[in-house]
């Protein structure tokens, strides 16, 4: 895969003095949607820090389209094109949901464009359109998680990280949300997401990544992992007595 | 004597509002500086002085019109809350929330002591530069500086307004106030939105004190202390982090001041403010204007500002340096240095007392010096109004301190971090206004004289030696027990609190009745300290044991590392010997406080006797 969008390369992370990571590598190439899976503790909202620089790994190194992302504050990392749509959407509640939508294009100053933008991702979730005006913390979780990927698009990302996209949601707006990721990579726009969920992920993923307590266990196409009769025990409700 | 017309209300009504918009000039950016960075600038009253200062130079130096002189002082405070930030803060955004409130606390007193030494600490008057008319309004008037300050708060709050709701900055101010990391993920540059927060406070704080030199015609470097209070009062009355609701809270704040004043007299003043604050955080935590009651749990948490354990001494040690100490006069007949060290042994009780509420259950008290006066009161008023003998008296004086100590700060108990220091330092000045006002028992602001001194069978102990002798054997005394009781059962379920009054609490420990007993011990070391003050001091005053003391007695603890009663001890001797023995200046001595907190803060937060 030469043309890896992100790369995290040997990383080794810590919380004081507990290891969360042991030499994770692992890829992103353009036009992807990968899922990185694992049950409780295994690492993966760490994974989701490290991408960010919300934790700096000790060791090892993260790089975007080429360019090592190490040492740079996690606002300068968005404004490399990584979009985020972080764990339990962590909106601004008080705040109107067109504020929230637009907060995502904090970075940008071409203003024609940013209202250009604003229109079409108002197009691919005509509900935010009704709630404009509204507190965002007001909606419900499924318009949340909506805001939640307009704010992470209007950045103009070339990749979207997601943490947990369909946690908490009812099974209506999980496949709503499940296709409108579809959506959004099909204009281009590579997903990175964490589930626990892993038939729900590799429904949607192209690839995907097995964590378990920190190291990569298992990897590959997704339509590969979800016939992986390990996954099946441990991730998608297998039969085989633990 | 009630005003029976209606006329003069109306005076007292204007009166408080203007005051009120003054408050919500300093109270807003209090509010917004809290919304982004869950911090309480105690700094905030010296910007407000230093905005004044800046303002008296613009006009009596330089000359400048009025306009020009408002925007000299929002560029000038808004550039020190700038420098606040980048060289008080920042740095310690990792530590954990109490440290930076240190910090800040060091800042002010930093402050207000170089504007002492520039400006020398006596008033100054501004030159009035408005026409002097006023219109009558129905019984009432109002003057051209009364429209000026409300136009100025008006305006500010109009300008601010449009700033968090129209700009992009402002949108980032409110998502940052909202969930940091959430809006780093839009690329918000949080440090320069806290840059930003700090120079709009800063500019608004500035300009409040310069509006308040004008209206009071007075200016002084003290002047901050008193102002950052009200408006944390204010804050905290609205909200805290809430920016409509520190408006509200200005205004309301203002209004009580003047008709208090009205109706009890000038002296009151600030009284109607503390016990307001104290009412407040007991009923309704968060504010007038809050839905919930719950106090906020995640930023107030966290009192003690560095994990550390003690030095162990080994008991020869301590030993050895006990009998030393006591054998000092055999070897040093200097009674000036006798004296200093005698004194220092008398803060070391003080000391002591304090490390046992901020460092051992980790509630950070900044009203400390207040048990020092009810102790230096009770025993003072006992030997002279009741003719109790002196060696009597001392230990009533610990146990009445000891007592009303414990009274005082009972209602703040259930709270935690930030919300306690708020309190106890609201404590503290209550204790200090109740001494000027309650003339008939304290003879108010005439003071105590003629307080006789520490006797043995009719032998006065005031030698040289006495001095010294005295306040080290009830030290070291205190200290024995002090760390006996720490090594104790009690002394671990008072960490256990400190660590996690949760868990403590979810294990049957009663926290209300063990934090009563720190404080009521607390209470007693530093109760006997006052008194034995009053004994060699021979007179008292409501301003013997101001608010600085309080942070004295601080910065001791933190360099002696909290928790710790030899670090006490080695705090007070160092912090009040050193100084005396080098011959600073007397002048100089509380910004070489406030520079060594600053410090510790910073470079070691675990004190000289602390390892991490």
């Amino acid at each position: 895969m030469t043309d890896a969008l992100l790369r995290l390369d040997r990383v080794n992370s810590f919380y004081g003095p507990v290891q969360v990571h042991f030499d994770l590598s692992l890829e992103v190439g353009k036009g992807e949607i990968v899922c990185l899976l694992g049950g409780n503790a295994s690492g993966k909202s760490t994974t989701m820090k490290i991408i960010l620089g919300l934790l700096k790994p000790r060791s090892g190194q993260v790089s975007f389209d080429g360019r090592p992302l190490t040492g740079l504050a996690t606002p300068q990392i968005v404004r490399r094109g990584i979009g985020s749509v972080p764990e339990s959407r962590r909106l601004f509640a008080t705040m109107t949901v067109r504020e929230n939508v637009l907060m995502g294009a904090y970075t940008r100053d071409d203003r024609k464009a940013v209202v250009e933008d604003h229109e079409r991702v108002l197009d691919l979730f005509p509900k935010l359109r009704e709630r404009h005006a509204q507190q965002a913390g007001t909606l419900s979780g499924g318009e949340q998680q909506m805001v939640a990927m307009a704010r992470a698009l209007m950045g103009r990302p070339r990749l979207i990280v997601m943490d947990e996209p369909t946690m908490g949601l009812s099974p209506l707006h999980v496949d709503k949300v499940l296709e409108l990721i579809g959506t959004i990579n099909r204009q281009g726009v590579s997903v990175f997401m964490v589930e626990q969920n892993a038939s729900l992920a590799l429904r949607i993923a192209h690839r995907g990544y097995v964590l378990q307590t920190g190291r990569i266990v298992l990897s590959g196409p997704a339509a590969d992992l979800a016939r992986d009769p390990q996954i099946r025990d441990a991730y998608l409700g297998g039969t085989r007595a633990a | 004597m009630l005003p029976t017309s209606l006329g003069p209300w109306l005076d007292y009504t204007i009166n408080g509002l203007v005051i009120g918009n003054i408050y919500a000039l300093l109270a807003v950016g209090l509010a917004l500086i809290f919304g982004v960075s869950h911090l309480i600038n105690f700094a905030h009253g010296s910007v407000y002085m230093v905005g004044a200062y800046i303002g008296w130079l613009c006009v009596t130096q330089l000359a400048l019109p009025l306009p020009v002189t408002f925007v000299v002082v929002a560029a000038g405070c808004g550039l020190l809350g700038v420098v606040i930030e980048r060289v008080g803060l920042r740095p310690l955004r990792e530590a954990p929330r109490i440290a930076p409130l240190l910090a800040t606390i060091g800042l002010s007193v930093v402050m207000d002591q170089t504007a002492q030494l520039l400006f020398s600490p006596d008033p100054r008057a501004p030159p009035t530069q408005l026409p002097a008319w006023r219109i009558a309004v129905g019984g009432g008037s109002i003057g051209a500086l009364d429209l000026l300050i409300a136009g100025v708060g008006v305006g500010s709050a109009a300008l601010l307004y449009g700033f968090l709701r129209f700009t992009r900055l402002g949108w980032a101010v409110r998502a940052t106030a909202l969930d940091r990391d959430a809006a780093r993920q839009c690329g918000v540059d949080v440090d320069k939105v806290n840059r930003t927060v700090f120079a709009i406070a800063s500019a608004l704080g500035g300009v409040s004190g310069l509006l308040v030199g004008m209206y009071y015609n007075t200016i002084d470097p003290n002047m901050g202390f008193q102002a950052g209070l009200k408006g944390i009062v204010a804050q905290l009355i609205g909200g805290v982090g809430n920016v409509p609701g520190a408006i509200a809270g200005s205004l309301l704040l203002g209004l009580i001041e003047s008709y208090g004043i009205a109706l009890f007299g000038t002296s009151y003043r600030n009284l109607f403010a503390f016990v307001a604050l104290i009412v407040i955080l007991v009923l309704r935590p968060n504010g007038l204007f809050a839905r919930a009651r719950r106090l906020p749990p995640e930023p107030l948490t966290g009192t003690f500002i560095a994990p550390s354990r003690p030095v162990v001494l080994p008991r020869w040690a301590v030993w050895g340096l006990a009998a030393a100490a006591l054998a000092l006069p055999l070897a040093v007949r200097q009674p000036y240095l006798l004296q200093t060290l005698g004194n220092a042994w008398l803060f070391a009780l003080l000391a002591l007392s304090l490390t046992l509420v901020a460092g051992t259950v980790g509630q950070v008290s900044l009203g400390h010096a207040g048990l020092l006066a009810i102790g230096a009161y009770a025993s003072a008023l006992l030997t002279l109004d009741a003719g109790v003998p002196v060696l009597l008296a001392v230990p009533l004086a610990g146990l009445v301190a000891a007592t009303l100590g414990t009274a005082l700060v009972y209602p703040a108990f259930r709270l935690r971090g930030h919300y306690v220091s708020i309190a106890t330092l609201a404590v503290g000045e209550i204790v200090t206004l109740v001494i000027l006002n309650w003339e008939s028992l304290t003879r108010g602001p005439i003071g105590v004289t003629g307080i006789p001194p520490l006797a043995v069978a009719g032998t006065p102990l005031v030698s040289g030696q006495w001095v010294y002798w005295v306040p080290l054997v009830v030290l070291l005394a205190l200290a024995a027990v002090q760390s006996r009781l720490l090594d104790s059962h009690l002394g671990r379920t008072l960490r256990a609190i400190r660590e996690d009054d949760i868990a403590a609490r979810s294990y049957g420990v009663e926290l209300d009745r063990y934090k009563a007993l720190a404080f009521a011990v607390a209470g007693f070391v530093a109760g006997i300290g006052g008194a034995l003050m009053a004994h060699f001091y021979s007179y008292i005053n409501h301003e013997t044991f101001p608010a600085p003391v309080s942070m004295l007695a601080l910065t001791m603890v933190i360099l002696g590392g909290l928790g710790n009663v030899a670090g006490a001890v080695l705090g007070a001797a160092v912090l009040v010997g050193l100084p005396e023995l080098f011959r600073a200046a007397a002048e100089y001595r509380m910004l070489i406080y406030g520079i060594v907190l600053l410090l510790l803060i910073r470079f070691r937060p675990q004190g000289l006797l602390g390892t991490v």
